[in-house]
């Protein structure tokens, strides 16, 4: 549905975009994730036909946004980083300009404009002028705009950007309802927002793709070792680490806080191996409590570290 | 030509919901009146002293001594309005951000710079709108020919599309819409004073620089006189500023 092909954007002497690949299916969402200056806003901008590349090719629905623009736009809902309103037009005039410019057939609009504010719940500011917006609801007018003519792909830069806890929860649920109708790419710096939301993110930093993955694949593929957290309740917490590292598979034992007789620790193991039974029978054959035994996980902000850190893009 | 519509009637919107209509066509009905009455007064003095017969002109005509001046005189406040009217045409979609919205639409550039063409044409005509007032008193208590007040008309519209035209493009090189406007005025003021300087030179320089002046050509207009040479000169300018206005849209895309 979206395919990018060996994509390159300079400006000038600064490459924002160098060479990256990657398709969307039909109906999936997939999150854009990078630090400031990635270059996420400059793909967005080439996928919705704003500027040319500078080399490579990006296909939307079907057309080369650069070859056919016109009937690529049709197909394409767009959010830019900041949302394009008219400070002048009351919000439902906005929006009925937009439907028109979008080829929402005339008889429609009236009814289309109205389920649409519906939806992203700005109804009770249809007849405010733009300019006078709150930020969170020109972001939710915005986004309303994008989806207005119902479009195969939607392309949004930071929809949840400015918006209160209560409406990023309802923002995501929106997205997640259209994801498998529409076919959405989005970008964020929030990570839990991509696991939520997104079948797959592409990471990039530095105008380049540093991963392509499902958030769940990213989170275990960049777990080299399993890692259990082990809560230990113990009258001698000396005997606690030996006890752990003589399970066989575990490399190494860490215990990170003591707190009267109980002990924190965090236990490796070889990757592949589920020690978490004989870690559990250690202790309990001991005659000691286990009062917590989970696995712990890289966390997807750590992996977006891991990756986007500069002395790691060596390995 | 939907999309086309869709754009112009944005601007025109747009136009009314900010001071700027107001003040334009206030402005020009104003002035407008400020040379009617001063015309209409120095017409009358002619018109006595040829009555009495003082050696003034021979014959008395109110289309040549009173509305050809007239419709001549409009340049000037197109000089000082229609700045107003493009300067923040592009200028001001950029600097917001909107022009993000207007060119990821299924639109064509020549469709966007064509609605604003038009929106931007369609105030300068209820600007003119307001002089038919004027000209209605002329043809009750007066009996002019009609012919050289429609051609009049016809020559102000293309003269004012020339302006408009010319502020778009200028419009659409730049973020900032005071310096648009700025420019504009600076611009307009040089196709406007091109034939004063004309006559400073030779015969050929002066052929050329009169050609060159936009507001040259209005003279026949007003004498009832449509001549192929001024529409030609007034159609291709018009298309000439807007097709460069599609030019530098464009190629803003491609430096970003
Ligand atoms: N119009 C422009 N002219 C010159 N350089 C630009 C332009 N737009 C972006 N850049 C540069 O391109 C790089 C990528 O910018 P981009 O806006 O795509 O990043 P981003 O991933 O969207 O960042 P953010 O998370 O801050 O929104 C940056 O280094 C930026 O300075
Ligand atoms: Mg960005």
């Amino acid at each position: 549905m979206i395919e990018v092909q060996h994509l390159t954007k300079r400006y000038g002497p600064t490459t924002a975009v160098d060479d990256i690949s990657f398709r969307v299916e039909k109906g999936e969402v997939l999150g854009f994730l990078g630090p400031n200056g990635a270059g996420k806003t400059t793909t967005m901008r080439v996928l919705t036909g704003y500027i040319p590349p500078t080399e490579g090719r990006a296909i939307v629905a079907g057309y080369d946004v650069f070859d056919q623009p016109i009937e690529a736009k049709r197909r394409t809902g767009y959010l830019p980083e900041l949302p394009p309103l008219y400070p002048e037009m009351t919000v439902r005039d906005y929006l009925l300009f937009v439907s028109r410019i979008k080829a929402v057939p005339r008889g429609e609009r009236k009814a289309r404009v109205g389920e649409i504010m519906e939806r992203t719940r700005i109804t009770d500011v249809a007849e405010r002028h733009c300019g006078k917006l709150s930020k969170g609801y020109r972001q939710r007018v915005g986004l309303a705009q994008a989806l207005l003519h119902n479009p195969e792909v939607l392309i949004l830069d930071e929809p949840t950007a400015g918006l209160d806890p209560k409406q990023i929860i309802e923002t995501r649920q929106l997205i997640k309802q259209l994801g498998g109708d529409h076919t959405i790419i989005l970008s964020t710096h929030i990570l839990p927002e991509v696991s939520q939301t997104c079948q797959r993110v592409v990471i990039i930093n530095k105008g380049r793709v540093v991963a392509v993955d499902s958030p769940e694949n990213l989170t275990a593929r960049l777990r080299g070792s399993e890692t259990m957290y082990v809560q230990v309740d113990a009258p001698v917490i000396g005997d606690v680490r030996a006890a752990l590292q003589a399970v066989p598979g575990v490399t190494e034992v860490a215990v990170a806080e003591t707190r009267g007789n109980i002990a924190n620790c965090e236990v490796n193991s070889e990757s592949g191996r589920d020690v978490r039974r004989e870690l559990a029978s250690a202790v309990v054959s001991r005659g000691w409590g286990l009062l917590e035994l989970r696995p712990l996980r890289m966390s997807l902000e750590e992996i977006f570290l891991h990756l986007t850190t500069e002395d790691v893009a060596h390995e | 030509m939907n999309n086309i519509l869709a754009i112009a009637h944005k601007e025109l919107k747009s136009y009314f919901a900010s001071p700027i209509a107001y003040i334009v066509i206030g402005f020009s009905a104003i002035l407008y009146g400020w040379f009617f009455i001063n015309l209409l007064y120095y017409f009358d003095r002619i018109s006595m002293q040829a009555g009495a017969g003082f050696g003034g002109p021979q014959s008395v005509n109110v289309n040549e001594q009173l509305i050809s001046p007239l419709f001549l005189n409009v340049s000037v406040i197109l000089l000082f309005t229609l700045p107003l009217v493009t300067m923040r045409t592009y200028s001001e979609e950029k600097r917001s951000g909107t022009i993000e919205l207007l060119l990821t639409s299924p639109l064509t550039d020549l469709q966007i710079v064509m609605g604003k063409f038009l929106g931007g044409l369609t105030l300068y005509a209820a600007m003119l709108a307001v002089t038919v007032v004027h000209m209605g008193f002329l043809f009750a208590f007066g009996n002019p020919e009609w012919r050289p007040v429609l051609s009049g008309y016809l020559g102000l519209l293309l003269m004012g599309g020339c302006f408009l035209s010319l502020g778009l493009f200028i419009s659409s090189l730049t973020r900032n819409q005071i310096v648009a406007g700025m420019v504009t005025f600076a611009v307009f003021l040089l196709f406007w004073v091109i034939n004063w300087i004309a006559t400073f030179m030779g015969p050929t320089t002066q052929n050329v620089l009169n050609y060159l002046s936009i507001t040259e050509h209005l003279n026949d207009f007003t004498r009832g006189v449509v001549d192929t040479k001024h529409l030609v000169y007034y159609v291709s300018f018009i298309a000439f500023s807007l097709f460069l206005t599609v030019r530098a849209v464009d190629s803003e895309r491609w430096r970003g």
